[in-house]
């Protein structure tokens, strides 16, 4: 048997969050989900929480399992001794018991404008792209916001107004897709002071990151192309269309 | 949210305000150096009496545990370099490690020249 | 929102950390070790020319630079939050010992 440490809240009824424990049996094969569907379906049908897809691919189910951001689904039980304390995602408002309020996440992704601006209309409406090309922004496209770099970032957490890695990887994501004509149109919000530039390059978010984005790399790419454009505009301002 | 409650959650974190904290040696460090080019302005006597600051146990403290912060930012920063230089051949990219490496002989290169240009 | 001006430190930072990372541990290796070089003869020589003085320059400039940038988001991270006075307190350090450098070096 192993011992869950779960946050329970429910604004209708608690003042103030609180921990239940609860002893689910041991499976060689299970993960965290697994125990709380299980504490769900034979202890406690009022425990809350999100989940899909069960193999970390959705994005649903991040919270902080001893203190560190991780998929409730990518994570075994038989990895843990002891109690295993099971609370909500960092630096988001708590809804209720592992639910999360992240309307500001999705408000910053929708920000970053990321949607195909095409550079030009495509011939014989299609867009050619060769093997190369999406080699160069693939890896930012594996992204499942799944909030767990935010709940790693400390600047996230001391500048709630900080467009964050996920937001800022996207719109890296789109800027580098050859298709795409939109950069200038989105450095309104990366460029910005709470854009890429309150980023001090931890590198906390590409450590937790699940599907191996490295939100880090593109936030500091980011930074470089702005610091070079920046300086060929005031610098050399000829160059300007 | 204060400093206790973040820094201390993960090693990965304390790394990370060690790395900063680097810059306060690195600066102190760099302020003795200038105070040394004021001593070198004043003639051989000052001078003398500069690399004789230098000699004292408070500077020698002082200078490994530059050297050491020194070398930990050195480390980290090329460790980092990959991230920041996403070199792409073809369809794959140029293997972090060739890149960080890269840095790291270019280190042991310049400090070589600077030894072998100050011995 | 407006894009930033945050290049124009940016910029130097990054120079200064990828100098002081490629040449500070050399550097504070040779005051440890103080060989020849760094007798009067040769750092007077050294500095009496004008391409040493720009190389003292720009290498105390951009080390001093890139740790009082460090040392501006190091104390946000660590709770002081008057990030402006923070800012100009710590680049206005470095730029006047860079001009004290200066300075000096003119007097070589």
């Amino acid at each position: 048997m192993i011992q869950l440490e779960v946050l329970r809240y429910n604004p209708e009824t608690d003042q103030e969050p609180r921990f239940q424990r609860y002893e689910v049996p041991f499976r060689d094969d299970w993960v965290v989900l697994d125990a709380l569907n299980h504490v769900k379906e034979e202890i406690d049908p009022t425990l809350s929480y999100r989940w899909s897809c069960h193999m970390a691919v959705c994005g649903s189910c991040g919270m902080m399992i001893n203190a560190e951001p991780k998929l409730a689904c990518k994570t075994f039980v038989r990895d843990y001794s002891g109690v295993i304390r099971v609370e909500p995602l960092r630096h988001f408002p708590v809804e209720r018991d592992l639910i999360t309020v992240i309307d500001d996440f999705v408000a910053k992704l929708a920000r970053v404008k990321p949607w195909l601006m095409p550079k030009e209309a495509p011939a014989n409406g299609e867009y050619r792209q060769t093997p190369a090309q999406l080699k160069r922004y693939k890896q930012f496209t594996l992204c499942i916001n799944c909030m767990l770099c935010y709940a790693a970032c400390p600047e996230y957490g001391l500048i709630p107004g900080y467009l964050g890695p996920a937001a800022i990887t996207l719109a890296h994501r789109w800027n580098r897709d050859s298709r795409d004509g939109g950069r200038e149109a989105r450095q309104e919000e990366i460029a910005a002071k709470e854009g890429a530039w309150e980023c001090s390059f931890v590198g906390a978010c590409s450590e937790v990151c699940p599907e191996h984005v490295d939100p880090a790399a593109a936030i500091q790419q980011v930074k470089i192309e702005n610091t070079v454009d920046w300086y060929k505009d005031h610098l050399m301002p000829w160059l300007k269309k | 949210m204060s400093t206790r409650e973040w820094v201390f959650r993960h090693p990965r974190y304390v790394r990370y305000m060690v790395r900063e904290f680097s810059c306060l040696f690195i600066a102190g460090w760099t302020v003795l150096m200038v105070w040394g080019l004021k001593q070198l302005a004043e003639g051989p006597a000052a001078w003398a009496a500069f690399l004789e600051l230098l000699r004292t146990p408070a500077s020698i403290v002082f200078q490994l545990a530059t050297l050491a912060f020194a070398a930990y930012h050195s480390i980290t920063w090329f460790n980092l370099t990959p991230k920041a230089l996403p070199l792409q051949v073809g369809e794959s990219f140029v293997p972090g490690w060739v890149v960080a490496g890269a840095h790291f002989a270019g280190w042991a290169i310049v400090s070589a020249l600077v030894l072998a240009l100050a011995l | 929102m407006a894009k930033s001006n945050k290049p124009i430190v940016w910029g130097p930072f990054a120079a200064g950390g990828t100098l002081t990372a490629f040449l500070t541990p050399i550097l504070v290796l040779l005051t440890l070790l103080q060989p020849s070089g760094l007798s009067y003869e040769s750092m007077h020589a050294l500095a009496s020319h004008w391409a040493g003085k720009v190389l003292f320059v720009v290498v105390i400039f951009l080390s001093l630079w890139s740790a009082a940038h460090r040392m501006r988001i190091t104390a946000y991270d660590l709770g002081l939050r008057a990030d402006a006075f923070v800012a100009a307190l710590v680049y206005l350090a470095a730029l006047g010992c860079t001009g004290a450098a200066i300075y000096y070096l003119l007097r070589i």
